[in-house]
Order: C-alpha cells, then sequence, then structure tokens
C-alpha cells in the first residue's frame, strides 16, 4: 500500500465525503436532503465570493446581489420566455456575470474600504430596484411556482443537480486559483503596488476576478433557485451578503475549502437555533463576536495551522 | 409604472422643503457615520441600527412622559441613551479591536447590527410604531399657498445648526484638533502623551449620538419599524462617499444631493423615486470616484 500522504488522505477524505454525499438521498429523509442541498448551495455561494475576497484581498461586501440576480435571471427566464429550459438556467450566471463586470467597471476605480462601500451601496440599488418593480420581478412577493426541466422538479433531483453543478463549480473555482492567473491574483492580493512594478495589468486581473466570482455567485442562485422553487427580494439583500462574509470568516478565507465548512456550521446552527429561539441574528452576532474576539483565522484555518505546525504561511495582515 | 407629465411649479416648491427636510436627517445621520469613518476609519454598520433605537427610545420616553414637555425630553434623552450604549460597547468591546484589520473592524459592527436589531424586538417587540407630534407642534404655515408643516421647519433650522455645531467641534476646540490629528497620525498624537483611546471613544459617542438624533428626529414623521435602520445605512454609506469620507462639508452636500433627488424624483416617477439618488450618485462617482469635497483619508 503506497504512504498516506496529506494529499492521499485529502483526496481519499473527499472521496469519501462525495460517496456520502451521493448516497444520501437513498438513506436520508425528504427534510435532510434539502438541508443539504441547501448547504452546498450556501456554500458555494461563499467559496465563491472568497475568491475575491480570500484570495484577491477585495472588498467584495455585497456578493449576494449576484446571487439574487442569477436566481432572478434564470426564474425569469424560465416563466417568460420559451427558451429551452436548461439554457434558460444558464441566464442566471451570465446577467450575474454581466453585472459584475458592470458594477466592478465603476467600484474598482477605488481601493479597498472605499471600493466595498460602493460595492454594496451599488448592490442595493439594484436590490431595490428588483424589490420595486412589481410588474416584472413581482416586488417583495418575489416569484413562485417555477417551471424547472422535469429532470429537477422533485427533491431528489434537484439535489443531484445541486451536488453535480456544485462539485463541478468547486473543481474549476479551485483550478483558477492554482492556474497562473490565480497565482498573480493572490500575488497582487499581498502587494499591488510590486505587481503593478513587475508589469502585471492589476485592474485587468481584479475585473476578470470579479466576474468569475460574480459568474459562480450566479449559479448558486439558480440552484438555490432549483432547491427553493421560488426567488424573493431578500436574496440580493445587504445582510445576506455580510451573513456570507461571516460564513467565509468563520471557515476560513486563507483556506479553499473554508466558506464551505463555514456555510455549513451556520446553515446547521441556524436551523438548531431556530427550534429553541426565535432571537437567531442575536446568536449569530454574539457567535461572530467570539469568532473575532478569540478565532480570526477560522475553524479550518486553526485546525491547519494545529495540524501542519508552525511554517504554515502567516494569515496575510492588512495595513 | 406612471410618469408624470406636468408638475406645477408650487407642487415642485414644496416638495423641495419637504426634500430639504428629509435632507436635513440624512445629513444628521451621514454626518456621524462620516465623523467616525474620518477618525477611527471604521465604516459603522451598526449607525442604522442606532439610529432605530433612538427611533423607539423617542417613542418610548415620549409616550411614557407625555404632551409636549415629554417630546422635547424624548428629543434630547433618547440620543443620550444610544450615546452611552455606544460608549458602553467602545470601552467594553471595540476599543480592544483597534489594531486589527478593517474587515474585521466592520464585521464587528455588523455582529453589533445582528445583537441590537433582536434587542429592539426584545425590547419592543415586533410591531411598528408611530408618534404623532403633541398638538403644540402640529399644524402648518402656509409657503407659495401651499401648507407646509411646522415640524419640517424645525428641522431645516436644526440641521444647519448640527453643521455648524460639528465644524465647531472638530476646528475650535481642542478635543477636536486632537482628534484630527489622530485620524492623521495615531501613534504621533499618542507619544505626545496624549490618552487617544479616549479621544477614540469620545469621538464614536458623538458620532452615535448623531444617529441616535437622526433617530429621534425622524420618529414623529414616518413608522418606527424594525428595518428602519437597514435602510439608512446605505443612504448615509452612499453620502459619505459621494461627499468624500470624513468630510462633514461633504456630507451635508451628499444629503443635499440625496434628498433633493429623492424629492423630486418622487414628483416625477413615484415607484421609482427610489433609483433617482442612486443614479445622482453613479453621476457624482463617474466624474469624481473619491468624492465631489476632499476626503480626510
Amino acid at each position: 500500500m503506497p504512504p498516506l500522504t496529506p494529499q492521499r488522505r485529502n483526496l481519499v477524505l473527499l472521496l469519501v465525503l462525495g460517496l456520502g454525499l451521493a448516497l444520501m438521498p437513498a438513506v436520508a429523509s425528504r427534510y435532510y436532503i434539502y438541508f443539504t442541498a441547501l448547504i452546498l448551495v450556501t456554500g458555494l455561494l461563499a467559496t465563491s465570493l472568497n475568491m475575491v475576497l480570500g484570495f484577491g484581498g477585495m472588498y467584495q461586501f455585497h456578493h449576494a446581489v449576484f446571487y439574487g440576480l442569477g436566481a432572478y435571471a434564470a426564474a425569469l427566464t424560465l416563466n417568460k420566455t420559451a427558451l429551452w429550459p436548461w439554457l434558460g438556467l444558464l441566464a442566471g450566471p451570465l446577467a450575474a456575470a454581466l453585472l459584475s463586470l458592470v458594477m466592478g467597471l465603476i467600484c474598482l476605480r477605488l481601493s479597498k474600504l472605499y471600493f466595498g462601500m460602493l460595492q454594496i451601496s451599488l448592490g442595493s440599488l439594484v436590490w431595490a430596484i428588483v424589490f420595486r418593480w412589481y410588474s416584472f420581478t413581482g416586488g417583495d412577493d418575489g416569484i413562485h411556482g417555477i417551471t424547472l426541466p422535469s429532470a429537477i422538479a422533485g427533491i431528489t433531483g434537484s439535489y443531484y443537480f445541486v451536488l453535480a453543478v456544485t462539485a463541478v463549480c468547486l473543481f474549476l473555482m479551485h483550478r483558477v486559483i492554482t492556474s497562473p492567473f490565480g497565482q498573480t491574483f493572490q500575488a497582487i492580493r499581498d502587494n499591488p503596488e510590486r505587481a503593478a512594478a513587475l508589469g502585471v495589468p492589476v485592474r485587468r486581473h481584479q475585473l476578470l476576478g470579479l466576474v468569475i466570482a460574480g459568474f459562480f455567485g450566479g449559479v448558486a442562485g439558480v440552484l438555490f433557485m432549483a432547491v427553493e422553487n421560488s426567488v424573493f427580494p431578500d436574496l440580493l439583500f445587504w445582510t445576506l451578503s455580510l451573513e456570507v462574509l461571516v460564513m467565509c470568516l468563520l471557515g476560513g478565507w486563507y483556506t479553499f475549502l473554508g466558506p464551505m465548512l463555514g456555510a455549513a456550521i451556520i446553515v446547521s446552527l441556524r436551523t438548531v437555533v431556530g427550534i429553541y429561539t426565535e432571537y437567531w441574528t442575536l446568536v449569530l452576532g454574539v457567535i461572530l463576536m467570539l469568532l473575532i474576539f478569540f478565532l480570526p483565522q477560522g475553524v479550518l484555518g486553526y485546525l491547519l495551522s494545529r495540524w501542519q505546525g508552525p511554517g504554515q504561511p502567516a494569515l496575510a495582515k492588512d495595513k | 409604472m406612471e410618469i408624470a407629465s406636468h408638475i406645477t411649479l408650487a407642487a415642485l416648491g414644496q416638495q423641495i422643503l419637504v426634500g430639504l427636510s428629509r435632507t436635513t436627517i440624512l445629513f444628521i445621520v451621514s454626518s456621524g457615520l462620516s465623523l467616525i469613518l474620518g477618525v477611527l476609519r471604521i465604516p459603522n454598520v451598526s449607525h442604522g441600527s442606532l439610529y432605530m433605537i433612538g427611533a423607539f427610545a423617542t417613542y418610548s420616553v415620549a409616550t411614557l412622559i407625555g404632551g409636549t414637555t415629554g417630546f422635547w425630553l424624548a428629543l434630547v434623552l433618547a440620543p443620550l441613551l444610544v450615546a452611552l450604549l455606544s460608549l458602553v460597547v467602545e470601552r467594553g468591546l471595540f476599543c480592544h479591536l483597534y489594531e486589527r484589520e478593517h474587515l474585521m473592524l466592520l464585521l464587528f459592527t455588523f455582529s453589533l447590527t445582528l445583537v441590537f436589531g433582536d434587542l429592539v424586538k426584545l425590547v419592543w417587540g415586533s410591531d411598528f410604531r408611530s408618534l404623532s407630534l403633541p398638538p403644540t407642534i402640529q399644524g402648518s404655515f402656509t409657503l407659495l399657498g401651499l401648507p407646509f408643516p411646522r415640524y419640517n421647519l424645525f428641522l431645516l433650522v436644526l440641521g444647519p445648526l448640527v453643521a455648524w455645531g460639528l465644524w465647531f467641534l472638530t476646528n475650535r476646540t481642542k478635543i477636536g484638533k486632537i482628534a484630527r490629528a489622530a485620524a492623521v497620525d495615531r501613534e504621533m498624537v499618542a507619544a505626545m502623551g496624549i490618552n487617544v483611546s479616549w479621544i477614540f471613544a469620545a469621538v464614536f459617542c458623538i458620532g452615535c449620538f448623531l444617529a441616535g438624533l437622526g433617530g429621534a428626529l425622524v420618529a414623529p414623521t414616518q413608522n418606527i419599524t424594525q428595518g428602519m435602520g437597514h435602510a439608512i445605512i446605505m443612504e448615509g454609506f452612499l453620502i459619505v462617499i459621494i461627499g468624500g469620507l470624513g468630510n462633514i462639508w461633504g456630507a451635508l452636500l451628499g444629503a443635499l444631493i440625496f434628498g433633493l433627488t429623492d424629492a423630486v424624483g418622487i414628483l416625477v416617477w413615484p415607484q421609482f423615486a427610489i433609483v433617482f439618488p442612486y443614479l445622482a450618485v453613479v453621476v457624482v462617482l463617474l466624474f469624481r470616484p473619491r468624492g465631489l469635497l476632499r476626503s480626510t483619508w
């Protein structure tokens, strides 16, 4: 038997996890299938945010706007056009990527906190339009009863759809991060001036990073729509964005799978806490405070630094 | 979706006056936001929640004491209560985090938003409240042949007063000068033997006081709801951005642009009035990405 190197160990872990997730609908109840799908969708959203946040060092404060827009674009295309439904689903990520491009062009004239504040404000404008445009988006009611392709209309079908798409997206995002583009992107995060001095077109890389993240955010939105069979304006409200940011922080935003773990923890906690009390946001607020004070590198970041000992890359510091 | 085709001059004039009253509240809230941004370098997301607490507290004090005195007393007490709350949070928790990166500070203020939101639900319940003006302040006078509420006139007078007060505080008082110096070079100020930590606490408190004051002033003009803080914080951010981060006059200018485009927008296209101020913001930022006036950053 070959020696168990960390790479092999990780591969085995991933395979076991994947197999478990693939077999889940056979054993678990309908509720747990839905619950797992929700974790995967939210995790995909958090991972897509972390592409620009953790690996790009960009303060994308309002990422949920791409999630929501993706969900709405797909829902509207499915309900209002006679397009082949699978093609309609593609409208989600494309619309999100386009919005990301436009917002990026405006916001990238600024950096860091300025960028983030402008981004969250422009995202709120999109929310306001969706919220008010009753005749087109359904306003605050949202859109219910979306005609999905029959293969993914049921809970099991939509679960496998979510699982497959999430797996493919995670693989693709990992490829992006480890590609030369991804390496340059991280170099820009660590030292934009030096990267620029080396001849890297910083803005263009950042813009591309934003578009990619927006695209995958849109994919997550479409998946949510497929699971929930409805869309509503809360999907692109700014509090959701900050909640997703918390997931990245909780999991550890200098790790690739951290945000997925953070999403799993938050979504599970919300469900469990929700049974006992209606004050979930209070609990979330306290968790966030504790996290900031005691575990700023996140759960996965902490575990990795424990397992692999010192010598791990120091967590990037701002300033 | 109906776009008004003919707008009378008188209606426009009245709408502008209403817009100016709205501007006052926007200015007071965003000047507090700007002050904290300028000195402490923190986008205080919980500013909207403090505004909401200010409004709820005004309701409680005003109905508890009752009458005209109760109302005026509430306008004073509610912001002070908010300031006290912010002082406790700042000294107890926030002051240990100043060395952290911006993102952590922002997330900390977000955690405050979450906690405050549910605390308001615990204390006041989830129903909305409405506070009516005491009879002595009710009523309106005629301007250009159209009625204009007296309370709005009060707001119009108060706005410039607050602006002047803030200018005086930051430019003419010792604490203001130290705060401005600390914003530029914190360590240098500390090396002069000045306790910067307490200066920051004071600035944070004053900023939050203004959030509470904004909430108190808005209380009699609209329903006091759980979500009212969520809307104002985004508007506040935008105003601060187009004005220039940390610049008090910028906040005034930004609030004017925001309040007036909103008021005129309601006249032109009621359903999408909310879009007009945002469009104004985009236009401003396309030409001046760092805001209209000089940022203190």
